[in-house]
């Protein structure tokens, strides 16, 4: 069971890279869940300084940007290895 | 695992280039066709007379539309190139350990290149003074990042050359490192949000090694997310502005709008501030005002106050900002950017 964050106050990017992550989770369906983490010092707990931010397994992998589902694809796969 | 049939890393690469190189190609032979086919199209296929008001008024437009959208899209991939090597926290590193002044002086320039969202103002503010960089130098960045516009560059020099462009962006510098240094006089510190204070983050930052590959990959995705958003107002801009090119006489503003006007650089800058536009529409109209006399000092002010000084990112910050501070921090701009009208209004 993977948990997935993605990190930004609400912003129309923070809800894109929502909406790829459980794209991504259920098409490789894997159980993973993905919240939210919009209050800021709680965002900030991951150094990030530019939204939207995603974090897997509590280890931030990208900030400031919207990845591509390839992208969380391969971190997903990354993180299931180890997990 | 889906992997397999994914291609190699080298065969993105080699599309990626490809790619790439066939863009530059089209891109170069667009950018020299398009004023020909304007001008064959308004005056031949249309037959409008070339001193008619409406055959200036449509090549006009037919000629700026493409060259400023062929500009915006060939700039905005080499301008995020640039930013791949630069990310907030690479510069909240370089900004670290720096003194008041001289440290202004850097946020402002570093608030040009690095890559920033208005929406990520709160995080950035945190992640500046919690790593213990002065109030007056965070403010110096967060003035100069979103009010020194890679679009509204792009544009200026566009459609009015290097000089406007310049000018803009050395009026931003110097608004950014004058406030910035002024509010961190002020010796605010009391008036951020007591939380801010109480954060201490995990220390560890996201280090990212990036290749050529991903950086052009990045670029192409700004260029997409860029001029799809812009295109629209651009269009919009450029006909107001051919409209009026064609049809208001040359000099209709000088005595509203002109420099021999002493108030109008802080009306101009009072009525920018409940407007909120992007930098893609305001630029177009900004530069036809200029050529119907209106003065350089008082038209990028009037933009600057446009752009700069934003009601959605004031509320944004509202969230990490008392409100005597979040009001100065917005008076002292407003007033940098109408001293900064002035000056130019004398020296040009």
């Amino acid at each position: 069971m993977l948990t997935i964050k993605v990190l930004g106050s609400g912003c129309a990017n923070c809800k894109r890279l929502e909406q790829i992550a459980r794209q991504v989770v259920s098409d490789m369906s894997i159980e993973a869940e993905v919240l939210k983490v919009t209050e800021y010092p709680d965002i900030m707990k991951y150094n990030v300084m530019s939204t939207p931010g995603l974090v897997i397994n509590e280890k931030l992998v990208s900030s400031g940007r919207i990845p591509s589902a390839a992208e969380v694809n391969t971190w997903l796969s990354a993180a299931l290895r180890t997990a | 695992m889906t992997t397999l049939s994914n291609p190699t890393p080298t065969q993105t690469q080699k599309q990626t280039f490809l790619r790439t190189s066939l863009a530059l190609i089209l891109w170069l032979i667009a950018y020299n066709v398009v004023q020909p086919l304007a001008d064959w199209f308004s005056y031949s296929a249309l037959r409008l007379g070339r001193d008619t008001r409406i055959g200036e008024s449509i090549a006009f437009f037919l000629y700026d539309v493409p060259k400023i959208l062929l500009l915006l899209s060939g700039m905005v991939f080499l301008i995020s190139l640039v930013r791949t090597f630069f990310s907030p926290e690479r510069t909240r590193a370089l900004l670290g350990g720096k003194r008041e002044g001289v440290g202004n002086i850097f946020a402002a320039l570093l608030g040009v290149v690095t890559p920033f969202c208005s929406c990520s103002a709160v995080p950035l503010f945190i992640g500046f003074v919690e790593s213990g960089i002065p109030l007056g130098v965070t403010f110096s960045f967060l003035i100069a990042a979103p009010t020194i516009n890679e679009v509204a560059i792009i544009l200026l020099f566009g459609l009015f050359g290097w000089k406007v462009a310049g000018l803009y962006i050395l009026s931003g510098l110097t608004i950014a490192m004058i406030a910035g240094y002024i509010v961190g006089k002020l010796r605010m510190e009391r008036y951020v949000e007591d939380f801010v204070w109480q954060i201490k983050g995990s220390g560890e930052v996201l280090e990212e090694t990036l290749t050529w590959n991903d950086r052009i990959e990045r670029a192409w995705y700004s260029v997409k997310e860029i001029v799809g958003k812009v295109w629209f107002y651009v269009v919009i801009g450029i006909a107001v502005g051919a409209g009026i090119h064609g049809y208001v006489p040359e000099d209709a503003l000088a005595s509203i709008l002109g420099e021999k006007v002493w108030w109008s650089v802080p009306v101009a800058v009072l009525i920018g501030i409940p407007l909120y536009s992007n930098a893609a529409g305001i630029v177009p109209i900004i530069g036809t005002l200029i050529e119907k006399g209106a003065s350089v000092g008082t038209s990028l002010a009037f933009m600057m106050s446009v752009i700069g000084l934003s009601l959605p990112e004031a509320l944004i910050l509202k969230r990490v900002l008392k409100l005597p501070l979040l009001v100065t921090f917005f008076a002292v701009i407003a007033l940098a950017i109408i001293i900064t009208g002035y000056f130019f209004n004398i020296i040009l």
